[in-house]
C-alpha cells in the first residue's frame, strides 16, 4: 500500500510538472543555502584553528608591559623588564614547562650579492624551532655552542630563502644583516600565512647572544616563548610564571606586573567560538529560507487538495480510506522536500566548491551537514504536508463529489 | 430469495441553517438478491439520500441498515470505506473517471485499496473492460473516450471487486439516448448473470428496464411496483 501511495503521488506531481519544479526550488535553494554557508563558515573555523595550531601546542608568551584596564598593552620591547636570566628561571623552576625559548626581534634589510630583503631578525634559543613547531628544510638550526660562542650564523625562513637566492641553495652562503656578515647554516620547512594572514616564513633567526649583543646592544629580551607539558597544565603554568616573574622583578604587591603571559589555548577559544559564532548565524538566515521553502510545499499542497477535491471524492467512493488519502498527499509532500533536498544538497556541494576555489575561501563540507539539511527537508515536507494532507483525508465523500 | 438490502426506519435529516430538513423520514425497504430496481421521483424527494446511504457513503440519523445481513449504519467511516471497496460498485451520472489515468488504471483502481497484487490488478481490469465491450480501448484516457466510453470504463470499474450491489445514479443522463439504450443494455446483461443492480433515474424509459420501481416524493415511499416485463432486448 506504502508503494501504491508513492507511485500516485508521483503521478501526481508529474501532472503538474512546472508548479512542483517551482514548489521544489523554495527547497532547493533552502538545503543548498544552508549547506553553502555552514561549508564555508566550518571552513573559515578550520582555517582559523589550523593557523593558531600552527603557532605551536600548549604555547604561553610573555612578553615585558603591563595590560593596562582598558586593554591597551605598552608596546613589547618599550620595557626592559624581561631578561635572558627570566628565561632560565622559568625553565628551571616551574614544573609543567617542556620547552622555553627567549627572543629578540628587530627589523632588518638582509643582503645577499646584488639582493636586498626587508625582514624580521629573529634572536633566540635553539628550542625555539619546537616551541613554535617550526621545521628544517635544509641544514641544522642554531646550537647552544653558537649561542655560547655568539656565532654570526643564521637560519632562513623559506620566504627570505627565496628572495636572496632564489633557485640556489643558500647554505654555507653568506649574508649581511645591517653590515655584518652571517653564514647560513639552515633553512625552515615553509609554514604559510598566519590567522592574521602574516608570512610565517619572512624571517631570519639567529642566535639570541648574536643578536642581543653584536646586533642590538640590549641585554634584555623581546619575549619568551613558553610550551606547556599538555594542556591541562596550561593554566597552572600560567599563573606559575605570573608568580615566579613578579618575585624575580621584586614587585610589591600594590604594584601592577609589568609583564604579561598570554595563553594562545585562551586566544584559540575565543576565535574558534567567533567563529562557531558566525557559523551559526549564516546557517540560521539559510534555514530561514528553508523554512519559507516549506511554507511554498504548505500552499501549493493545500491548492492541489481544493484542486482534486472532486478525485478525493471518487477515490473515497471506490473505498480510499482516510490512511489512504493521507498517505497520498503525505508522500506527495515529502517527494517534494526529498527531492528537493537531494538537488539543493548537488547545488549547495557546487557552490561551496565554486566559493572555494573562485574566491580561495576555505570551505568544508561535512557529512553531519548534508545529513542534517537533508533530514530537516523531510522533516518540512512532512510537517508542511501534514495539515494539507489531513485536509484531505477528512474530506466527505458526499461533498468532495459534488465540488464543482 | 436472499435479502440483499434490507433497512428500515431509516430517517435522515440536515440542518440547513437553522431549520431541520427530513430528507427520509423513515423508510424502510428490502431488496433481494438479483433484484434490478429503480428509485424514482421529483428533485429533493430523497432519492439521492437513500441512494448515499445504500452506497455506505452516508450513515442514516437513525434507522437500520443491512447489507448482506451485516448492520451498516454505525460502522466508522474507514469501515464504510471498506464497505464501499468490497460490496458496493457505484456507477455516476457523470462517470467520476480520473482523467490523468487511461480507462484501464480506472478501473484498476479500486483493487489498489483492496490491495489486490498489481499484476492481478491489470489483468481483472482487462476482463472487466471486456466484458462492457471496450477491450479494445483500455489504454485510452477518458477525454479520448465518447461519453458512452466513458460510462462503459465506469460500470467496468463498479464491477471489477465483485461487488455485491450496483448502484446508479442517472447513468444515462449526461448520454445521447442512443448511447443510454447501449449503457442499459449492459445493465439488463449484468442483472441477467445475477447482479443486483440499483438505478436513480427520472426517466420512465430508463426505469421501463428494470423490473421494480420505487417512488419516492417527501422523504417516503409512495409506490413501490413490480413487474414481469422489462425493456431489456434479450429477456429470458
Amino acid at each position: 500500500m506504502f508503494w501504491e501511495s508513492v507511485v500516485i503521488a508521483l503521478d501526481g506531481l508529474r501532472a503538474n510538472k512546472m508548479r512542483s519544479i517551482l514548489t521544489m526550488l523554495g527547497i532547493i535553494i533552502g538545503v543548498g543555502a544552508v549547506i553553502a554557508m555552514v561549508s564555508i563558515g566550518m571552513g573559515v573555523r578550520d582555517k582559523v584553528q589550523k593557523s593558531i595550531a600552527g603557532l605551536g601546542s600548549n604555547l604561553l608568551i610573555v612578553m615585558p608591559g603591563a595590560t593596562a584596564p582598558s586593554g591597551v598593552r605598552v608596546a613589547a620591547g618599550s620595557t626592559t623588564s624581561l631578561t635572558y636570566k627570566d628565561a632560565q628561571a622559568i625553565a628551571r623552576e616551574i614544573s609543567g614547562v617542556n620547552l622555553v625559548a627567549p627572543s629578540v626581534q628587530r627589523q632588518y634589510q638582509a643582503v645577499f650579492g646584488g639582493k636586498n630583503w626587508i625582514t624580521s631578525m629573529q634572536g633566540t634559543t635553539p628550542d625555539f624551532l619546537a616551541v613554535r613547531n617550526f621545521e628544517m628544510a635544509d641544514g641544522s638550526f642554531i646550537s647552544q655552542r653558537d649561542l655560547d660562542t655568539r656565532d654570526r650564523v643564521a637560519v632562513l625562513g623559506r620566504t627570505v630563502a627565496d628572495n636572496l637566492f632564489g633557485e640556489m641553495s643558500p647554505l654555507g652562503q653568506t649574508i649581511r644583516i645591517n653590515k655584518s656578515t652571517f653564514r647560513v647554516i639552515g633553512v625552515l620547512a615553509t609554514k604559510g600565512q598566519s590567522a592574521g594572514g602574516q608570512d610565517q616564513d619572512d624571517l631570519i633567526i639567529v642566535p639570541l647572544t648574536t643578536a642581543q649583543e653584536r646586533m642590538l646592544g640590549i641585554t634584555h629580551i623581546h619575549s619568551i616563548s613558553v610550551q606547556a607539558e599538555n594542556p591541562e597544565v596550561i593554566d597552572q603554568v600560567q599563573q606559575d610564571i605570573a608568580t615566579l616573574l613578579r618575585v624575580r622583578h621584586r614587585l610589591q604587591p600594590s604594584v601592577p606586573d609589568d609583564f604579561s603571559v598570554r595563553n594562545l589555548a585562551a586566544v584559540m577559544a575565543t576565535a574558534e567560538e567567533t567563529t562557531g559564532t558566525i557559523t551559526l548565524l549564516l546557517g540560521n538566515t539559510a534555514a530561514i529560507s528553508l523554512l519559507v521553502g516549506g511554507i511554498g510545499i504548505m500552499n501549493i499542497m493545500l491548492v492541489s487538495v481544493t484542486e482534486r477535491t472532486r478525485e478525493i471524492g471518487v477515490r473515497k467512493a471506490l473505498g480510499a480510506t482516510y490512511a489512504n488519502i493521507l498517505l497520498q498527499f503525505l508522500i506527495e509532500a515529502i517527494v517534494i522536500g526529498v527531492t528537493g533536498g537531494l538537488i539543493g544538497i548537488a547545488m549547495g556541494l557546487g557552490a561551496s566548491y565554486t566559493i572555494s576555489s573562485l574566491f580561495g575561501w576555505a570551505t568544508v563540507v561535512s557529512v553531519g551537514t548534508i545529513l542534517l539539511a537533508f533530514g530537516f527537508s523531510v522533516l518540512i515536507g512532512l510537517f508542511f504536508g501534514l495539515y494539507p494532507a489531513r485536509k484531505a483525508a477528512l474530506l466527505d465523500p458526499i461533498d468532495a463529489l459534488r465540488y464543482e | 430469495m436472499k435479502e440483499t438490502i434490507a433497512i428500515k426506519d431509516i430517517v435522515k435529516t440536515y440542518l440547513m441553517g437553522d431549520t431541520v430538513v427530513r430528507a427520509l423520514a423513515g423508510v424502510s425497504l428490502t431488496i433481494e438478491t438479483g433484484e434490478f430496481t429503480a428509485i424514482m421521483g421529483p428533485s429533493g424527494s430523497g432519492k439521492s439520500t437513500l441512494m448515499n446511504i445504500l452506497g455506505c457513503l452516508d450513515r442514516p440519523t437513525s434507522g437500520s441498515y443491512k447489507l448482506d445481513g451485516a448492520e451498516v449504519a454505525t460502522l466508522s467511516d474507514d469501515e464504510l470505506a471498506v464497505t464501499r471497496n468490497k460490496k458496493i460498485g457505484f456507477v455516476f451520472q457523470n462517470f467520476n473517471l480520473l482523467a490523468r489515468m487511461s480507462a484501464l488504471q480506472n478501473v484498476a483502481l479500486p483493487m489498489v485499496y483492496a490491495g489486490v497484487a498489481k499484476n492481478d490488478r491489470l489483468e481483472r481490469a482487462k476482463k472487466a473492460l471486456t466484458i462492457v465491450g471496450l477491450g479494445e480501448r483500455m489504454h485510452h484516457r477518458p477525454n479520448e473516450l465518447s461519453g458512452g466510453q466513458r460510462q462503459r470504463v465506469a460500470i467496468a470499474r463498479a464491477l471489477v471487486n465483485e461487488p455485491t450491489i450496483l448502484l446508479a445514479d442517472e447513468p444515462t443522463g449526461n448520454l445521447d439516448s442512443r448511447s443510454g439504450d447501449e449503457i442499459m443494455e449492459i445493465f439488463c446483461e449484468l442483472n441477467r448473470q445475477g447482479r443486483t443492480v440499483i438505478l436513480v433515474t427520472h426517466e420512465p424509459d430508463i426505469a421501463a428496464y428494470t423490473r421494480r420501481t420505487i417512488m419516492f416524493r417527501d422523504g417516503l415511499i409512495v409506490k413501490d411496483e413490480r413487474r414481469e416485463a422489462s425493456a431489456c432486448s434479450g429477456k429470458a
